[in-house]
Parts: structure tokens; sequence; C-alpha cells
């Protein structure tokens, strides 16, 4: 069997360079500082507040997955952003899925203070 | 036959090419890792307005302190990455020296954590306290077990390379701790965003 090259530098790992991991980082602290001044300054009004915060994050993700986990459409990379895909999928059925489902069960819940003879007849 | 050794020759002898495979296989690790992230994050939001009374998040966390640790981390992220251009370059001791800052970055963090979880339990806000806090603990202390567990491993590594050198079984262990690394940080934007600066917000 042919002995394996241990010292042949490996084609397949990506990491980047050092532009793409300053962008990333300079980006990533941006936006932290962002979202922290979004909440301590009171600059913005206080519905709004929470929808940037979201929108904050989910940008700051990004930049991460891609300038630091090297996520894209690169030949090397698809299976990784598809299964990532698959995942982020996952995670917001079970996410939006649990607060509504709960906050349904909660809104709709008979106030302990109610009888049942009472609740029934409500109904 | 080992596994490698056989893949080796379905391939016709050509290359071992287990090295991709095993980082895939870590992604879909991770991606299960983050399934258990999800469901905490799911549970704390449900029980995020729970706190039968106790404090509520606005009263206890201490937003600039929060900052630090957040900055910490997405330091070490960041030097965990200079680490790898070195790693890629062939630069077997900026490689050590760079995994020791982020080690140190780690550790700092942990610290920070553990100082805010034994303040947050002296003033009564301990696990037992609400829901809300029982959410809070287990949430973030998974993460932080986490990050215990990529300090043992970082440690492990630099010891790796400094005795057997940059091969590519250290190179593979090596693309692998990168990729949890920067996963627990990604995990930590979100404890920041939904946990402390959603109670302000």
């Amino acid at each position: 069997m042919k002995p394996v090259q241990l010292h042949a530098p490996s084609r397949t790992f990506h990491h980047g360079n050092l532009r793409g991991y300053v962008i990333g980082f300079i980006a990533c602290i941006v936006l932290t500082l962002a979202s922290f001044g979004a909440v301590t300054t009171g600059l913005l009004p206080r519905g709004t507040v929470m929808g940037v915060l979201v929108l904050l994050c989910v940008v700051q993700l990004l930049v991460q997955l891609v300038f630091f986990l090297h996520l894209g459409s690169a030949p090397d990379q698809r299976s990784n952003t598809g299964i990532f895909v698959c995942t982020a999928l996952l995670i917001a059925i079970i996410v939006a899925g649990s607060l509504w489902v709960t906050h349904n069960a909660n809104a709709n819940m008979m106030p302990t203070t109610m009888s049942v003879q009472r609740a029934l007849s409500k109904s | 036959m080992s596994q490698a050794a056989l893949s080796v020759v379905a391939h016709g002898g050509h290359s071992d090419d287990s090295g991709p495979r095993t980082t895939l296989g870590f992604w879909i690790y991770l991606m299960s890792d983050c399934l258990i992230f999800c469901v905490l994050f799911a549970t704390f939001g449900v029980l995020m307005d729970a706190t039968a009374g106790g404090p509520s998040g606005s009263r206890l966390f201490e937003l600039p302190f929060v900052l630090g640790e957040t900055a910490l981390l997405l330091v070490s992220s960041f030097t965990f990455g200079l680490a790898m251009l070195d790693m890629q370059a062939g630069r077997q001791g900026r490689l050590v020296a760079w995994l020791a800052v982020t080690l140190l970055l780690g550790a700092g963090f942990i610290v920070m954590e553990i100082h805010e979880f034994a303040n947050l339990i002296h003033e009564g806000a301990g696990p037992g306290t609400s829901a809300f806090l029982s959410a809070y603990f287990v949430l973030v202390g998974t993460h932080g077990l986490h990050v215990t567990c990529g300090l043992l491993w970082i440690g492990l590594m630099i010891h790796q390379v400094t005795r057997f050198g940059l091969d590519r079984i250290t190179r593979r262990r090596l693309a692998c701790l990168s990729l949890f690394w920067h996963f627990l940080d990604l995990v930590w934007i979100c404890v920041f965003t939904f946990v402390y600066l959603r109670g302000f917000a």
C-alpha cells in the first residue's frame, strides 16, 4: 500500500485568508456594539428595539458563518451548507412552534380564580 | 483492515480522503449540538417571563460585564482563525502561540461566567428561584460547559502539535476544533441577544 503522505498540504481544507478574518472580526465588533447601543442608549423607539436586535443578531450569525466557518456555495462546502440549511429550518420550526403553541395554551388557560362551572358556562 | 485503509483501496490507492469526510461528520455532530441549544433557547423563550415573583433579567444582569464576556469570546474566535492561517502556512511556532492566546481568552470567559453565576446565586437568584432562572442557568451553563470542553481540547492540541508536529492527523483535528470553537461563538451571539439584551429591550 502506498504510504500516506503526512506532510502533504491538504487541498481540501480551506481556512480563508487574513483579509477575510479581519473583515469578519471588524464587522462582528461593529454589530455587537450596535446591538449593545440599541439597548443601552435608548435612542430607538421602544417597540422597534427587539426587531433591530433580531436583525443585528441574524446579520452577525451570517457574517461569522461566511467569514469564520467559511460556509458558502464552493463545491467542497456545498454539503456543509446544505446540512446547515436543513438544521436552520428545524431550528425555526422548533423555536417558533414552541413559542406559538405555549403562548396559545397560556392565553387559553382557565384563570385559576375561575370555577370550573363558570368556565364551562362561558364557552 | 481499518476503514481508512479500505477507503484508500476503494479509491484505487490514490489518496486518503478521510480528512474532508471527518470534518463533514463533525459538522453533522455540530448541527445536532445546535438542536440541543435550539431546544434550550425555545425553553428559555417560553419560561422567560415566568419569574414567580423573583427578580427579572433587567434587575439581575449587568450589560457592560456581559459585553466584556462577549468581547473575550469574539477575540478568541479571531485568534483561532489566525492560528488556522498559521497551520495552513505550516508555521508551527506561531500556531501554538495563537492557540495559547485563544486558550487564555477562553479561560478568561469561563472565569467571568463563573463569577457571574456565583454572584447571582449569592444574591439569592439561583436556579431554584424561578422557572426563568432555571432556564437561564441551564442554557448559559450548557454553553459554558461546551467552552470548557473546547478549552481542554485546545490544551490537548497544543500538546499534540508540539509533540507530533503538523501532520495530517493533527491538521484534521485542528480543523474540527476550529469548527467547534467558531460554533460556540455563534451560540454566544444568540445568548447575548436573546437572553441578556432582550431583558432590557
